[in-house]
């Protein structure tokens, strides 16, 4: 098999292979009520993770992501309470806003020539700081345009429901799929997660690519902040502290390598839903602690990392001979 | 072979110079390439070889000079802008992604896209169609990094050919491949040659390079040594155009005969390493200096390294002249039996750039004798100050970043540091490459003075009259082998020549 | 001196820093210097910048010492968590002070064991190699408090968190003590120069002799000590381990404290000492936009400003132009160092 299936196959049979087991278990966990929640509890993790898909792939890191979340919601929920402003021209104004701070951090990240891992450091504080400055108190949003995106959702077999940010972040999850596959863009982040001297030695435009990478993290948290605001029907300057950490594990065990160079979109998803899962069986147990979450997402990403070393090992030993 | 003799070059390079600070890595040097020729450029480390190719792909800056393309003076920005002229580069290190697929890494920047997308069939399909032009029928949709070096040369090559198509520059592309995988290499280059490519092959195996080649080129110490037909000259002749010194320069014919029958200090048996060097014998005798000659790439560096521990050897053993046996496996054990050495690339795997002089003399010492034990300031800044003052190191003071000196004072710092720790045995590779004439001549006789003092040495050079000059035996190295053993009156540099160019009988496994 | 010299030329920017910004308080809030003394012990606005400020002054410590290897270890807020988890459980286990302790900083010690083992014979890189102990980390703090905030009352634990000696708050004498025991060790040994052998080269570091796997994991292990420290500190302040909060974000906070202490991401010539008033430096903002009557959320903006304004002094492009955090060292050396190639 293509070694580089490998890891998100790996992906693939422990999450049927968990699922099984909590099936075994549980049976009602194989309704599609379950996946339903599954979907929309995890819908702004899920989208957050796609952005973070591009930036791992491409060898950076952000760690931005969750306080932009935050500061989405504490916008939304400001904005709607103080302004007369409709929910839509709201969203519009902030995708903007988180566009242009991604773009940002990448401009500094590129310029700068700093680690990401510092400036996103330095865009995390800024963000979950403005998000302060609009207000420290949680702001509830009542507004009935958001009681309609609430309210809509397409009933499956079976009882379960496809909310509206559920569907919106399979929706994403497919977009960006498309973009890091399917295009040019995408295939310039492969190769500057590959080796950025020689990607540029090859054509591609480092410069307008990196800047156009964190722009899409930002983006994308941008729009988890909305899913966030609608989940949770309110703005709070304190949630979603350690998304951007979730994020990563979730790419992690998605298969993708945190050196960057490969990995799949779709890897991400089964990453999101292995930790969704994790969290709901540990509900239906009702006697497991929460703890164990962190712990066992500690050990997948170990294990993910050591199987992802070996395969760089053993890639580097054993080569097909071709010709 | 086709050749059309009487028309203008394809490429040319005119007088070109490049200065970087403190050295002139090229000098005037005029090159020209024909189209539906291969070109061979020869030279040592720091000759200028890689120099001259940046030029040419704009790279680097040249300082004067002229490039000229089809009698055009062109002027490419960089490898990009080069390409656009029809200038293609693949340098050894395969410059393409390992985790992109093969299709993608030769559709990279052109992907065949409809309505924004790539269509993956159609890329497939084109890098496939180009692929069997060069005879590989391979799988396109899997990572690059799952073939084999051979094979991504050729990809390489493929690509610089679809995006250049009139001069192909290759730089040391046979340099990690088998004998098989070169004979496929070379069946590319020559059908490039019959489309009318010009190209310029650079190797250091001589074998290849007749085998190959219908001009030379080989350049020195940033000079045009000279340029000729490949049928009109003998290997013998070709690698004195690379270590020969010119005839007017008398110097000493042969070697010294050792003193007297000196006790073995070291005794390697069988040492070697697999897909380094072939398994060789050496005893190193006290107040010895044994020279290592052979061109780059022929098993020097790495016979250095498997003695040092660098590289592990897997097979043979070291005994001390009593017999005892020696562990050699990683460097702290070699330093622990008393061992030394200066390493090739001074920048990379020698001196500590950021640390001072004083700190950078020390460290080997310190290591040794362990974190717990520091050498006092007191003793340190001695110990410093009387190597900056007995090697003649031009610095300022002791405190001072030692990569801000010059690269012949940080060879004396590299061996400050190995001499304080007194060793019984110093390994030098390369110690005299890039440093100015001056500190060239004090390290040769520092060479002969640790000798006289009963130190055992190992020197690696490519500058022959310089190994004749203090070696009492020489090793000659060709093709990861210990080939020859020069002892005192058959230590000349015509010698040596005739060893390293001996051709070889039968092709390496 | 030329020592003398050379060391307050090294850590004269970050004086300046504190000084400019412990000015600027005292000058909006005049009350800023009053120091009293209460049961025994000192009150007052520079002893509570000292008092909190010594956690990410301890982990600052150990940070310091592993981004001059060229690393960095986001696991030490997580560290902090277990090893403070450990002390309220040996505690109310009933094992006695000096077990406790023991157990306590054994954990810490532990935990750098295994990023350093991760690091330094597998090979993975630092921020990826203790990314796993910062995730997995708070959930096995949870496991030693079974997800509670466990409570203690023994006073001799307590002491470690809001107990004084001559009057001075203890942990502000812990992370005095702990910051010069680590400085004579490093600098009175020869590891000092060897961890910045490591960090600035270090393929010619093995090839010197350097035995640079066993100092990065003892460098680690620093780490994971510090961060036990400051964990148990932070157990005893609240009198119980919050698994969830402890030591929450420090990470970052250190390694900005590290950076704004002028030692560079990029490994090699570091200074604890500039790292410790870095770590003040964080503080006093700290303190004094509390002080101030500002709202507290300024702080976060203002961590980010400083981070920005250290980016662009340190950034390869500024370094031509500027040498201001580091003063005796060659612009460009660094750029170059970021292509070499790391091998063990």
């Amino acid at each position: 098999m293509n070694a580089r299936l490998l890891p998100l196959a790996a992906t693939l049979v422990i999450f049927l292979a968990a699922y099984a087991v909590c099936y075994a278990q549980y049976p009602a966990m194989l309704s599609t009520r379950v996946i339903g929640n599954l979907l929309t509890d995890n819908a702004f993790l899920g989208i957050v993770a796609v952005g973070m898909t591009f930036v791992i792939i491409s060898g950076g890191i952000d760690l931005s992501v969750g306080s932009v979340i935050a500061f989405a919601g504490v916008f939304i929920a400001v904005l709607l309470r103080d302004t007369g402003l409709h929910p839509l021209a709201v969203f519009a104004l902030l995708l903007v806003l988180a566009t242009l701070f991604g773009a940002a951090m990448g401009a500094t990240i590129h310029f700068l020539e700093m680690p990401p891992f510092i400036v996103t450091l330095a865009g995390m504080f800024l963000a979950r700081g403005m998000a302060y400055v609009l207000s420290i108190d949680a702001v509830p949003i009542t507004h009935e345009f958001y009681d309609q995106m609430q309210d809509l959702y397409w009933l499956m077999p079976g009882k379960g429901r496809l909310t509206l940010i559920g569907g919106l972040m399979l929706l994403v999850f497919i977009m960006g799929g498309i973009l890091a596959h399917r295009t040019r863009f995408g295939m310039n982040v492969y190769a500057i997660g590959g080796g950025a001297q020689t990607a540029a030695l090859m054509g591609v435009p480092l410069g307008r690519t990196t800047i156009a990478i964190y722009a899409l993290s930002g983006l994308l948290a941008g729009l988890a902040g909305i899913v966030f605001s609608i989940y949770t029907s309110a703005g709070y300057s304190l949630a979603t502290v350690g998304v951007e950490l979730d994020a990563i594990a979730a790419v992690v065990i998605g298969g993708t390598l945190l050196t960057g160079g490969s990995g799949f979109v779709a890897g991400t998803l089964i990453g999101v839903l292995i930790m969704g899962l994790i969290q709901t069986y540990i509900i239906f147990d009702g006697a497991l602690s929460s703890w164990w979450t962190k712990i066992l997402i500690g050990m997948l990403l170990f294990a993910f990392i050591v199987l992802q070393k070996g395969l760089v090992w053993t890639t580097a030993k054993r080569r097909i001979a071709g010709g | 072979m086709p050749q059309s003799e009487a028309s203008q070059p394809l490429l040319r390079a005119r007088g070109v110079r490049k200065v970087f600070p403190g050295t002139v890595a090229l000098d005037g040097v005029d090159f020209s390439l024909r189209a539906g020729e291969v070109h061979a450029l020869l030279g040592e480390n720091g000759a200028g070889k890689s120099t001259l190719i940046k030029c040419l792909t704009g790279a680097y800056r040249r300082d004067d000079g002229d490039i000229l393309l089809n009698g055009e003076i062109i002027d490419p920005k960089g490898t990009i802008d080069a390409q656009g002229y029809g200038i293609g580069t693949v340098y050894q290190e395969v410059n393409l992604l390992p985790n992109l697929t093969v299709a993608e890494n030769l559709s990279l920047g052109h992907q065949p896209t409809r309505f924004g997308m790539i269509s993956t069939r159609a890329m497939n399909a084109r890098a496939r169609e180009v692929l069997s032009q060069y005879g590989l029928d391979i799988d396109v949709g899997r990572s690059l990094s799952s073939y084999s070096v051979a094979v991504q040369q050729v990809i390489a090559i493929a690509r610089a050919v679809t995006l250049s198509g009139k001069v192909l520059i290759l730089d040391e592309p046979t340099a990690s491949l088998d004998s098989h995988e070169v004979e496929m290499l070379f069946d590319v280059i020559r059908s490039l040659k019959q489309r009318g490519l010009g190209i310029v092959f650079i190797s250091h195996f001589l074998d290849q390079i007749f085998t190959i080649s219908d001009r030379i080129t080989v350049l020195r110490n940033g000079r045009l040594v000279g340029t000729e037909a490949t049928r009109d000259i003998d290997r013998v002749a070709l690698v004195n155009m690379m270590l020969g010194r010119e005839l007017e320069q008398e110097v000493r014919s042969h070697g010294k005969t050792h003193a007297g029958p000196g006790e073995a200090r070291l005794a390697f048996t069988g040492f070697g390493r697999k897909g380094r060097i072939e398994p060789f014998d050496l005893t190193i005798q006290a107040g010895e200096v044994v020279g290592v000659a052979g061109l780059l790439g022929s098993g020097r560096t790495e016979t250095a390294e498997v003695l040092f521990g660098v590289a592990a050897h897997d097979s043979g053993e070291a005994r001390r002249g009593d017999g005892t046996v020696l562990r050699l496996t990683s460097p702290r054990e070699a330093i622990a039996a008393g061992f030394g050495f200066c390493p090739e690339d001074r920048k990379t795997d020698g001196v500590i750039a950021d640390l001072t002089v004083r700190e950078n003399i020390a460290l080997a010492l310190q290591a040794r004798i362990g974190w717990m034990r520091r050498i006092p300031d007191r003793e340190q800044k001695a110990m410093a100050n009387d190597y900056i003052r007995k090697l003649d190191i031009r610095t300022p003071d002791a405190e001072k970043p030692v990569g801000l000196l010059s690269g012949g004072n940080q060879q004396k710092v590299m061996l400050a540091r190995w001499l304080v720790t007194n060793p019984s045995f110093l390994i030098l590779d390369e110690p005299t490459r890039g440093i100015d004439v001056g500190a060239h001549a004090e390290i040769i006789r520092l060479i002969e003075e640790l000798c006289a003092q009963g130190m055992s040495l190992l020197v690696i050079s490519s500058e022959l009259d310089e190994l004749v000059a203090y070696s009492h035996r020489v090793l000659v190295v060709r093709d990861r082998r210990h080939v020859a053993e020069l002892s005192g009156g058959e230590i000349t540099t015509d010698n040596m020549v005739r060893a390293i160019a001996a051709p070889e009988k039968e092709a390496v496994a | 001196m030329n020592g003398l010299v050379l060391f307050s030329r090294r850590i004269w920017p970050q004086l300046l820093t504190l000084a400019v910004i412990v000015g600027l308080i005292s000058v909006m809030f005049p009350g800023f210097f009053d120091i009293s003394i209460a049961n025994g012990r000192l009150y007052g606005s520079p002893i509570d910048i000292l008092n909190r400020g010594a956690p990410v002054a301890l982990l600052a410590i150990g940070m310091t010492l592993v981004i001059a290897t060229r690393g960095i270890d986001l696991s030490v807020g997580a560290v902090m968590a277990i090893c403070g988890a450990v002390s309220a459980w040996g505690i109310t286990e009933g094992y006695g002070l000096f077990p406790t302790l023991a157990m306590a900083l054994s954990a810490g010690l532990a935990c750098g064991l295994w990023n350093g083992v991760l690091v330094a014979l597998l090979g993975i890189q630092p921020i990826v190699a203790t990314l796993i102990l910062m995730v997995a980390g708070r959930g096995i703090a949870q496991l030693i408090t079974e997800g509670a905030i466990l409570t203690f009352n023994h006073e001799g634990l307590i002491f470690f968190g809001s107990g004084s000696v001559w009057a001075i708050p203890t942990p502000v004498i812990i992370g005095v003590l702990t910051g010069a025991i680590v400085t004579l060790i490093v600098r009175r040994s020869a590891l000092g120069m060897l961890i910045e052998a490591i960090g600035i080269n270090l393929r010619a570091s093995t090839l010197a002799g350097v035995n640079t796997r066993v100092l990065l994991i003892a460098v680690y292990m620093t780490s994971g000590f510090c961060a036990a420290l400051a964990g148990i500190i932070a157990a005893a302040d609240i009198r119980g381990a919050d698994a969830n909060n402890a030591g929450l974000w420090l990470e970052l906070d250190a390694i900005l404290a590290v950076v704004v202490g002028g030692t560079s991401l990029l490994g090699g010539r570091f200074s604890l000492i500039a790292s410790l008033i870095g770590a003040l430096i964080i503080q006093a903002v700290n303190t004094g936009i509390l002080l101030s009557g500002f709202p507290p959320e300024f702080n976060l903006i203002i961590k980010a400003v400083i981070i920005l304004i250290i980016l662009v002094l340190q950034s390869p492009t500024m370094r031509t132009v500027l040498v201001f955090f580091s003063s005796d060292k060659a612009a460009g050396i660094d750029s170059e160092k970021q292509k070499e190639t790391v091998a063990p």
